[in-house]
């Protein structure tokens, strides 16, 4: 079997008004240049889950998005993601605001084929008074209220990992695999971007077996894109660029995401990398230090 | 007296120092559990507790490992080796938040007479905010699931506000908020430390109650800059100085003094003269 396709195809496969995840954190392991071939289709009126970065800024800033369900939108080191903050400030989306662990349950209600998980996150906040399509349900076996977090079920999800095989065997060698493993399986549709397509060989040595977190059923498509989550980073093999973050923070304030995009975003991909540097640039951005 | 607070040694310290002190107090008889300082400051403080006062403390180094030792937090070179003993990624942290084996210091912007806090959203109206600011992140699950205490380095009424949080992003003291089946017992918002004062929810009914006055700083200021009520004891004593091993330690953990930038103007301890 072989799932390999080019970023265009495989981003042919979403259409307005559909639902999708996006996999990684804030400004870690953002499959963006899938998120940058989302933006130079014509699709609009998505629902985006996500653990929110630039990804969630520039779809929202580019008009694309109908609705947010998040738990936070944020660079890190820059703390509010600028462009999220403007759609928000405009009041140009909707919003589901809940807890990042309820995301992740309703992420594996989805991946398990439950209708809801029970759970005590969100009781007592305004993540219940402003969600009232979260139901707050008894329990069988106590006399407590539970919030029942409905399965996000996800039409597509969109990750990016270090390296994969056309089979779509997919691994992930940096510190943390965030949630991507259920983006993967709580969507209908699984669209991996790698910074390498490897041969099958590459994981029966040693313990390259262990950093592959889901089995390949998961995945449906494979992009290869080198340097693919920049400007987010990709550990271990690059960090993300503080310094393309700052001035993409800084067309926020001045000029607007029509000023990056005109910089950034007008030609293809091979395009981009060289604007920011190329391929070896990218992979020699340092890791966070924390 | 000397313009700069100086404690029983003679030594120097600053009112970072002073609440990173007050605020690693916070962990002393918490046992093992993991325990979480967002920001410079409050990861210094659960690091100090984790030096002194409480050494079966678990830590992470704010990313996916779990720590024997703390990281400092300034002057770490990239690839740097640490203490790490058990892999600790965010998905793993939400199994440690669930079982309650948790005490997070954190920093919102907004506090109110309820224990509730906010980091969400200013002003505006929920569709509209005025300021979005980070949103809830885990702040809702945390609040009802481990202990809770507050570090606000500028103590006013824009942070202690009137009525409730613009959003409530976590769970306190409010009896029109409690869910059917919980008591106030089962909810755990500690300590409050701030640049005035330190403070926790054990006044009648839950009430913010003062427990001690940073050096310098009168009943008077803290009341001038809390929004709402708080109880105040007969006898309000002032919130313990660094000792000398306190310093030594939080100079070990912040060799590049990245401490003196976190409180505008690094102001000293002592704020009496």
């Amino acid at each position: 079997m072989d799932k390999v396709v080019s970023a265009g195809k495989a981003v042919a496969a979403i259409e307005s008004g559909m639902t999708i995840g996006i996999g990684g954190w804030g400004p870690r392991r953002k499959p963006m240049a899938l998120v940058r071939e989302l933006l130079r289709s014509d699709v609009k009126d998505l629902t985006v889950v996500a653990y929110g970065g630039a990804d969630v800024g520039m779809l929202c800033a580019a008009g694309k998005v109908r609705k947010v369900i998040f738990a936070f939108v944020s660079l890190d080191f820059i703390p509010l993601e600028p462009f999220f903050r403007q759609a928000r400030q405009n009041g140009e989306i909707d919003v589901m605001e809940i807890d990042e662990g309820m995301m992740l349950l309703g992420l594996r209600a989805a991946a398990w084929k439950l209708p809801y998980m029970p759970t005590c996150l969100g009781l007592g906040t305004d993540v219940t008074k402003n969600n009232p399509d979260i139901a707050l349900v008894d329990s069988p076996y106590d006399d407590k209220q539970w919030v029942a977090m409905p399965a996000l079920n996800l039409d597509v999800s969109l990750l990016h990992v270090d390296r994969a095989d056309k089979r779509g065997v997919c691994q992930v060698r940096g510190p943390d695999l965030y949630m991507d493993d259920m983006f993967a399986r709580a969507a209908s549709n699984t669209i991996v971007s790698c910074d390498e397509l490897v041969d099958t060989e590459t994981f029966h040595a040693g313990d390259q077996a262990r950093y592959v977190h889901w089995e390949r059923s998961v995945t449906n498509m494979v992009v290869p894109l080198a340097g693919g989550a920049h400007p987010s980073s990709c550990s271990p093999l690059y960090g993300f660029d503080v310094a393309h973050f700052k001035e993409y923070n800084g067309f926020a304030k001045q000029g607007g995401f029509a000023a990056y995009s005109d910089k950034y975003l007008a030609g293809s991909e091979e395009d981009y990398q060289q604007s920011v540097g190329g391929l070896d640039a990218i992979r020699s951005l340092p890791l966070p230090v924390y | 007296m000397s313009s700069s607070a100086e404690n029983s040694s003679g030594q120097d310290y600053s009112l970072a120092e002073l609440m990173v002190c007050a605020a690693s107090e916070a962990f002393r008889d918490d046992g093992e559990i993991l325990v979480t300082g967002i920001g410079v400051l409050p990861r210094l403080a659960a690091s100090l507790a984790m030096k002194s006062s409480n050494t079966d403390i678990m830590m992470t180094d704010s990313e996916a490992w779990l720590l024997t030792e703390p990281n400092p937090v300034s002057g770490r070179k990239p690839s740097q080796p640490q203490a790490q003993e058990t892999w600790m990624g965010f998905s793993r942290i939400f199994d440690v938040v669930w079982s309650g084996r948790r005490h997070a210091l954190v920093g919102p912007s907004q506090v109110d007479q309820f224990a509730q806090s906010n980091i969400s959203a200013l002003g505006g109206s929920y569709d509209k905010p005025k300021v979005q600011m980070l949103g809830t992140r885990g702040f809702p699950g945390n609040s009802i699931s481990h202990a809770n205490s507050f570090f606000v380095p500028a103590h006013s009424r824009r942070v202690f506000v009137e009525g409730e949080c613009d959003v409530v992003c976590s769970i306190g003291y409010n009896p029109a908020r409690l869910p059917r089946g919980y008591q106030f017992a089962d909810i755990d918002v500690r300590m409050v430390i701030t640049d005035l004062a330190v403070m926790d929810w054990g006044g009648p009914e839950k009430q913010l109650r003062l427990l001690s006055l940073n050096p310098g700083i009168s009943v008077e200021q803290v009341r001038d800059n809390t929004g709402f009520d708080i109880h105040v004891p007969d006898k309000v004593p002032v919130t313990p100085t660094p000792d000398a091993e306190q310093l030594k330690i939080i100079s070990a953990l912040d060799p590049a003094n990245i401490r003196a930038r976190q409180i505008k103007d690094n102001p000293p301890g002592d704020r009496s003269t």
